[in-house]
């Protein structure tokens, strides 16, 4: 078991791996990862949507794979978690950052930490084999075509409508 | 959210003594549902015991089954290669349930055990015989468009809303539950109960029972078989209907067949009528339809939700021509 969180009563004191770094940190059980990054840690790179696991603003990786963070309480964290602050590799962008840069995949902004932070781990997810609803052949390595890539991020909602320019993005950092 | 105390067991039997006897205790899994109940104060534990780590294994079993830990994630669950060609059923249905997000986090124990999306339930300020026994049940005359047309009782309407349940409940599952009274197997369909005039009991299980894991008999009828959803949108979304399909074909003749609807009831629902007008018909359009009819010959939807009728009779029409094609 890994870091098993030290209790007083209501209250914990953990020992979080965020993007690579170490993070001490006195919680109540209550807080969700998402508000320990946001309110302890000035990690806001991930967003608080709708706060019940339905827009996917607040998407970070979890041990490389992608989790709401909204729905899950820091106390319970036992993996390595990477935000989107933690993508870029110093000032060089992720392959996916350049991609939504490039394709111009957003508009106000608000859901596109979320919507990267899906989009890598989604692709490493296909990397792996990992089927989808609109896969037809369960035991075939999955092709990325826009039909995938759609069912793939569904997860996360977009209010400004950029979805016609995530699906190319997304298609050209799988390439 | 109100104030809560955090164990973390190691295992299912530490788990068991963590939680005994405490009042309000829940055991607390991926908490895709249970978080979200909490901050909603549908539910507010005053201990939550965190089970991840029991069972997070897919094992061989002697039979030539699969034994799949409560702990394993939907998205692991699906990833398995095993899963995806042994039991495609089921891999379909847990990749029509919630986002890939979600998916990650929650666990097949967790999945079983998730309450109904009912609007009634998940809004305090209002009368829910589920949440709050004897309260009365609004849906009835309200908002009840996606709620229950089979084995509905007057104290509720709800219905169960797991995909993943609906294909076990097809092939055939048993769940294997630990407690301070011992171990038990429990079959799926077995697991939930239809509301009746205690709503508030969503399954069998006894206070303080925990779900190791899930078994799968040796695989059968993987050819001919699928998992179709109808939903309100393409993806994300809550089934309106669905339905588990598995057909063995000899020549025409449909031999063993395995079906359950989901969207429709308390429970994930084993269409038995229906199973017994195909056994040994000779397949097509209008024993498909008989099969059908003699399911849903029982359902008594409410005012706004009796399309669910022609449309799962459809659904499952269509699904038996497909994969008996």
């Amino acid at each position: 078991m890994r870091n098993p969180p030290r209790m007083h009563a209501q209250h914990a004191d953990l020992a979080l791996t965020i993007n690579g770094v170490r993070r001490d940190v006195s919680v109540d059980t209550r807080a969700t990862l998402l508000d320990v990054l946001r309110e302890q840690l000035e990690l806001t790179g991930a967003k608080k949507g709708c706060d019940h696991g339905q827009c996917g603003a607040c998407t970070v990786l979890l041990g490389g794979r992608r989790a709401n963070a909204c729905l899950l309480l820091a106390v319970a964290v036992r993996e390595d978690v990477t935000t989107i602050e933690g993508l870029a590799d110093g000032g060089a962008l992720h392959p996916v950052q350049r991609a939504f840069v490039e394709h111009d995949a957003f508009q106000c902004g608000y859901c596109t930490p979320g919507q990267i932070c899906s989009a890598v781990a989604m692709l490493e997810e296909a990397r792996d084999g990992w089927p989808s609803a609109v896969t037809d052949d369960l035991t075939a390595a999955p092709a990325l075509d826009d039909a995938e890539i759609r069912e793939r991020m569904s997860g996360n909602l977009c209010r400004c409508g950029a979805y016609a320019n995530i699906v190319p993005a997304i298609a050209e950092a799988a390439r | 959210m109100r104030p809560f105390a955090y164990e973390r067991a190691a295992d299912a039997a530490g788990a068991v003594a963590l939680l005994n006897g405490a009042d309000g205790a829940r055991y607390l899994a991926g908490g895709t549902n249970l978080v979200d109940l909490m901050k909603l104060e549908v539910e507010t534990p005053g201990l939550l015991v965190d089970v991840r780590d029991v069972g997070t294994e897919i094992e061989e079993t002697a039979a030539g089954g699969l034994r799949i830990g409560a702990g394993v994630t939907n998205g692991a669950l699906a990833a398995d290669r095993r899963v995806r060609e042994r039991y495609p059923l089921l891999a379909q249905a847990v990749l029509a349930g919630a986002s890939g997000q979600l998916r990650n986090l929650a666990t097949v124990g967790g999945n079983l055990l998730q309450r109904t999306r009912c609007a009634y339930f998940q809004d305090v300020t209002k009368p829910c015989n589920k949440r709050r026994a004897g309260s009365g049940c609004p849906a009835r005359q309200g908002e009840h468009r996606n709620l229950a047309v089979l084995g509905h009782s007057q104290a509720c309407v709800a219905t169960h809303p797991s995909d993943m349940a609906v294909a076990l409940a097809a092939l055939g599952a048993t769940v294997h539950v630990t407690g301070s009274g011992g171990d038990r197997a429990i079959p799926i369909p077995g697991l939930h109960r239809l509301p009746g005039d205690e709503p508030q009991r969503d399954t069998v299980l006894e206070p303080g029972e925990l779900i190791v894991a899930v078994e799968l008999e040796a695989p059968v009828m993987v050819e001919r078989a699928r998992y179709r959803k109808v939903r309100d949108r393409a993806s994300y979304a809550f089934a309106v209907v669905s339905v588990a399909v598995a057909v063995e074909l000899d020549g025409g003749t449909v031999g063993d067949c395995r079906i359950a609807f989901g969207g429709l009831a308390h429970v994930p629902w084993r269409a038995d009528r229906a199973e017994a007008v195909l056994r040994g018909a000779t397949a097509g359009e209008a024993v498909f339809r008989d099969a059908a009819d003699a399911e849903l010959a029982a359902a008594e939807p409410l005012r706004d939700n009796a399309f669910k009728v022609p449309l799962a009779r459809n659904v499952l029409v269509s699904t038996l021509e497909e994969v008996c094609s």
